[in-house]
């Protein structure tokens, strides 16, 4: 493993680290926390402070001490944690994201707010605590210091008496011995006098003591140095001999013989000591053991597995145009594969999927800064952290949400104040949550605020030319209004959200992703926005449909319900826009094949019509010749085999070989003149493209 | 004969970088990321030295060393403390553990193998 790589695993820790550090942040707010949560976040700040160490990062070292000491009060009970001291760990928690981050770009980190941070943190330890425990004196140790300069040779005289807990630490005297004959010239001379008649002897006890002549050019400070580690665990004296000692009798054979037989001795296992080991290695263990492979190798196997869907597909379909005589018995077996198939690409498609957790922990860092950026008071709640979504959408999710979680304290909630007037509680609540439902996954962006302003919206929309003056809208239609590209409501641009980016840029984002997002709002009580996306950017439940002949695909997941109309259910409008009768309100009707610019066959007749909810053009019927199965797609992509066409979104490969196109209904209705309801003039303001 | 280290520290970082010295100074590497495991991985890996933090989840460093000590194994073979504070109650709190020596972290190569070798005797 190369230095870099071992950097790099330590930024990877590092992620990881914050991470839980964010998580246990949260955990301390619960009062009634478990001391647990404490030493978590402790331990995290106090491992990103050891890799950095080890890297030479000062600065991240420094910070992550200061910020360590303060939780150490707080982890032995010295320091009571209080609102504002939660806050400085939040914030604290922030400085040292900023620092990891710069150092792992190898930039200067925004020192503005982590030396007021740091100040702070220092404020909560006295002067003396501050500096007292850190030193990081490396470890010095003078073994084959070069000898050859001798200027002056001394002789110690050492006296060593070692207790038994010297032994039952692990040391071993030969070893002092041989640190001790690296700085000079050493005489050992064992004293047996302590030991004891054989009847009485007993192996675990210690009863050696040895005194030693060391002839050395190293000062006292060096030869202590060698007695560092079992310093406490025996009698030690040394002392500066006045006169050069005659040659003792060097006698250290014995001794080492002794000491090995001590050492060696049979040790009487405790049996009370047993259960101890045993109970703990039951404990819970940390995290679950990982495996890193490169995202490529995953993708690879991912577009693998679909080909082999695609492939299992083709099979089943040969064999059914062999008409063999034995078939019921195969496809029993081609339905094993089949499922077999299915396991193995949802196994796949699980390894890119991760939990929205890191993400939604992020946001809780957009929450403070949009609060204190703001003088609102806000709290981020999140729900279903553990929401599994392929790793792509969540990598896209980050900017939409950030977006809609700026939004949702700067426009959504009141000031304190205002809430205060209103009976609320002056801290306004978040909530961000995440669910799988049906196939797709949920995401809901809430606040408890005052709810949209419908009237300021439909004024600012006229005053933008966005609506027609005297447009008459419903109130979901108004809220919509908010999706509309150069929509602000913010009367006065404030500098955290008015940032040129609308709702239409996060609508663009989820739409990208195959979701969709849609808002609901209560006068008084909050507005929500849930975005729904796909489980995954690889395969989708579709219908597989003919228009115009052709056979096409449209994801289920857009469609409400399908109707077989008769013919007197549907209504001509002008010339040729048709509208039908849905439980007692007219919804237009768009002819898919026309929109594609098809050709519909002679014979299309009324067709079937499937109902889809549509962002801009609300509810439509589109019209297809007919619907034949429910089937899984693999998603291929059109625009990097093909190019862009309006009204497709991707395309797939059919269990016959043949390429089916993958339709956009939303994108589809867009394409169609006709579909624009007369009410709603916007529209076609909307999308000048297709008057 | 090959020295066998077993370093038991929570931190991937350090536990690489124990690896990429120790191994590269001809060392036989083995490491377990909580004490729980480390005590757990103790005899099968039958090292000649164990390297062990101390704020570790599950089982902290003393936990180890007293399990290792007491435990049905009572070893003694060397055991290294990895902290980061070199302050003298946490050196006489591991001594009393039973910890054999300490490195303070950030540790260099020659010093980490030095301490190894003062408290194993031999360096592979």
């Amino acid at each position: 493993m190369s230095g870099n790589s071992i950097r790099d695993t330590f930024f990877e820790e590092c992620e990881e680290l914050l991470e839980a550090l964010v998580e246990g942040l949260a955990a301390m707010e619960d009062p009634n926390h478990d001391p647990e949560v404490v030493n978590a976040v402790f331990r995290a700040v106090h491992s990103i402070k050891g890799g950095a160490g080890a890297f030479g990062l000062d600065r991240l070292v420094h910070f992550a001490h200061t910020f360590e000491t303060v939780l150490d009060k707080v982890r032995s009970r010295e320091m009571d944690v209080d609102e504002g001291l939660m806050h400085l760990f939040h914030r604290s928690g922030d400085v040292l994201t900023d620092l990891v981050e710069a150092a792992r770009d190898e930039r200067e980190p925004n020192g503005t707010t982590e030396a007021a941070v740091l100040e702070d943190l220092e404020s909560h330890l006295g002067g003396a605590d501050a500096e007292e425990e850190f030193s990081f004196d490396a470890l010095t140790l003078d073994f084959g210091t070069p000898m050859e300069i001798t200027p002056e040779e001394r002789q110690f005289e050492i006296r060593f008496k070692p207790f038994r807990t010297l032994y039952d630490n692990g040391h071993e005297p030969l070893l002092l011995f041989d640190a001790l004959a690296e700085i000079g010239t050493l005489e050992v001379k064992a004293d047996l006098d302590a030991l004891p008649a054989f009847d009485s002897f007993d192996p675990m006890d210690s009863v050696l003591s040895w005194t030693m002549t060391l002839s050395t050019a190293a000062e006292e400070d060096a030869v202590r140095e060698v007695f560092e580690f079992v310093d406490g665990l025996c009698e030690l004296t040394i002392g500066e001999a006045e006169t050069p000692a005659p040659a003792a009798q060097p006698d250290p054979e014995p001794a080492v013989d002794v000491i090995a037989e001590a050492d060696s001795a049979p040790k009487p296992a405790d049996p009370a000591a047993e259960p101890v080991a045993q109970t703990a290695s039951k404990e819970a263990r940390g995290p679950k053991p990982t495996l890193r492979v490169d995202l490529d190798r995953v993708d690879r196997l991912i577009n693998t597995v679909g080909e082999l869907i695609i492939n299992q597909a083709m099979i089943s379909q040969r064999i059914e145009e062999l008409d063999l005589p034995t078939a019921a018995q195969l496809s029993n077996e081609l339905e094993a594969y089949k499922l077999l198939a299915r396991d193995i690409q949802e196994g796949v498609m699980a390894i890119r999927a991760q939990p929205v957790k890191p993400l939604f922990q992020r946001m809780s860092r957009i929450v403070r800064e949009a609060s204190d950026a703001t003088s609102k008071q806000a709290r981020l709640v999140t729900m279903g952290d553990s929401t599994e979504v392929d790793k792509t959408v969540i990598e896209r999710l980050s900017d939409p949400l950030t977006h809609m979680i700026r939004n949702a304290v700067d426009h959504g909630l009141e000031t304190p104040e205002q809430r205060e007037a209103a009976g609320k509680d002056p801290v306004g609540k978040i909530k961000l949550s995440a669910a799988h439902r049906s196939g797709s996954v949920f995401i809901e962006i809430s606040d408890d605020g005052a709810g949209l302003d419908r009237k300021r919206i439909l004024e600012k929309a006229i005053d933008k030319g966005l609506v027609a003056a005297d447009a008459e809208l419903t109130d979901q239609e108004i809220d919509n209004l908010l999706f509309l590209p150069g929509f602000s409501t913010a009367g006065s641009v404030s500098n955290l959200s008015g940032r040129g980016v609308g709702m239409d840029v996060v609508k663009n984002a989820v739409q990208a992703l195959g979701g969709r997002v849609s808002i609901t709002s209560t006068h008084g009580a909050g507005t929500t926005f849930t975005i729904v996306l796909p489980l995954t950017l690889a395969v989708m439940d579709g219908f597989i449909i003919s228009v115009a002949d052709q056979t096409m695909v449209i994801p289920i997941a857009s469609i409400l319900e399908t109707i077989r109309p008769n013919a007197k259910d549907l209504h001509t409008i002008g010339t040729d826009s048709q509208v039908i009768r849905v439980r007692g309100s007219y919804v237009p009707v768009v002819n898919v094949s026309e929109n594609l610019g098809l050709v519909p066959p002679e014979r299309s007749g009324v067709g079937v019509l499937l109902l889809v909810s549509t962002e801009t053009h609300g509810l439509t019927a589109l019209k297809v010749e007919d619907i034949h199965d429910q089937r899984q797609v693999v998603i291929k992509s059109l625009e990097s085999n093909y190019g862009a066409i309006q009204g497709v979104s991707a395309a797939t490969i059919l269990g016959d070989g043949k390429i089916a196109l993958i339709l956009d209904p939303d994108e589809l209705v867009k394409l169609d003149p006709a579909s624009v309801s007369p009410s709603l003039s916007l529209d076609t303001r909307m999308e000048p493209q297709h008057a | 004969m090959t020295t066998k280290v077993l370093a038991i520290d929570d931190s991937r970082t350090i536990r690489n970088l124990l690896r990429v010295s120790l191994e590269g100074a001809g060392f036989e590497f083995h490491s377990a990321c909580d004490g729980v495991e480390g005590v757990e991985m103790f005899p099968d890996v039958d090292p000649d030295v164990v390297i062990t933090d101390i704020n570790m989840p599950n089982m902290d460093g003393y936990g180890v060393i007293e399990s290792l000590r007491n435990g049905p194994d009572r070893t003694s073979v060397p055991i290294v403390v990895l902290t980061t504070e070199s302050s003298d109650k946490l050196k006489s709190r591991a001594r009393e553990a039973g910890a054999t020596g300490w490195i303070v972290k950030p540790f260099d190569d020659a010093s980490l193998i030095s301490v190894l070798k003062r408290l194993t005797g031999h360096v592979s």
